[in-house]
């Protein structure tokens, strides 16, 4: 199915849980922030959130900045 | 010599200057500008992970949360939306890290980009709505006095003057509305914080912000954008220092006559 991660579509397995995803695309779970559809979706919730078609996701971490 | 620490809602800090983390040329030398800077609060922002990065480096290789509180801003966001949106990923950041970071925000809701000036209207709504959230929140403004006494009655926990626009090192342009802002925002609140964040350029704006009464200054480009990083942000610390001392010391009043210093009697061959 497809999603939008960061702006980009990508092709991911359906009923891939945020936690699986992060792994597969090895990021630290403690080094990112999601959002999904414009709303925060808190780490506690990333292995039980099921991902469905056309979802929206923002996953972003720290940078340098003033 | 103690001096009174700075408190921002539940925040005690030692060191009044705040610094970013942002272009720098290298991380390692990031870290030590801020080492050599001495300050306790840096701030990040909050940006989509890099998928692409090849270096697998990441910031918080060479910033220590334990060491550091970080103040995550909302910079590049220009409607007050995506303004509470960052903030609220940037506070899932910290709460990760379990930094004290995660209770406060630096807002900032941009009206322009070649100016980088404040949208005032975009400001206050996202205030408000941060507030409701939870945040201690840190307001960039303009030097405009009306405009920073609008945040801290919406209930802004510091505001935040610019002296300059962000980056373009002219110091502290308009003395005299910063000085407005702080007589206003002061009275009966004298420890109502108010930090001069942007358009430092040298160790002397740092020490001038002081000595109009700021309780602190926040710079980046200053230090990271300086020919030498490390010896600039050791000026900078001495600066706001010295600008702080300078303030609690009482100063000569500025006087249009001279006043000799030695002793106008005694003179030799004096009738």
């Amino acid at each position: 199915m497809q999603i939008v991660i960061n702006g980009e579509a990508k092709e991911v397995a359906c009923n891939l849980t945020v936690a699986a995803l992060l792994q597969q695309m090895a990021l630290q779970p403690l080094r990112v922030a999601v959002e999904l559809n414009r709303l925060l979706l808190p780490r506690a919730q990333h292995s039980q959130t099921a991902l469905a078609q056309g979802d929206v996701l923002e996953i972003v971490t720290l940078v340098g900045g003033g | 010599m103690s001096q009174k620490k700075l408190r921002i809602g539940r925040f005690e800090i030692a060191s009044r200057l705040f610094v970013g983390t942002g272009k720098y040329e290298t991380y390692e030398l990031m870290a030590q500008a801020l080492a050599a800077s001495g300050c306790e609060v840096v701030t990040v922002a909050v940006r989509r992970e890099r998928m692409t990065d090849t270096s697998g480096r990441n910031i918080l290789d060479f910033l220590d949360p334990a060491k550091y509180t970080l103040l995550p801003n909302t910079a590049g966001c220009f409607t007050a939306d995506d303004a509470i949106r960052t903030a609220k990923l940037g506070r899932e950041l910290l709460e990760g890290l379990d930094n004290a970071g995660s209770a406060w925000v630096k807002l900032e809701v941009l009206g322009d980009k070649k100016t980088l000036l404040p949208d005032p209207a975009g400001t206050l709504e996202a205030l408000i709505e941060l507030k409701k959230e939870g945040f201690e929140v840190l307001c960039y403004t303009s030097d405009d006095p009306i405009a920073a006494m609008r945040l801290k009655a919406a209930g802004a926990d510091s505001v935040m003057p610019a002296g300059a626009p962000i980056g373009s090192g002219q110091g502290i342009l308009n003395p005299w509305n910063i000085r407005i802002i702080l007589e206003q925002l002061k009275e009966d609140d004298p420890d109502y914080p108010i930090i001069v964040d942007a358009g430092v350029g040298t160790a002397s704006d740092v020490t001038i912000a002081m000595e109009l009464g700021a309780d602190g200054v926040l710079l980046n480009t200053g230090i990271a954008g300086a020919a030498d990083p490390l010896m600039m942000a050791g000026a900078m610390k001495l600066a706001v220092e010295s600008g702080h001392l300078a303030r609690h010391a009482g100063r000569i009043p500025k006087k249009l006559y001279a006043t000799a210093s030695s002793p106008i009697t005694g003179v030799i061959g004096a009738q």
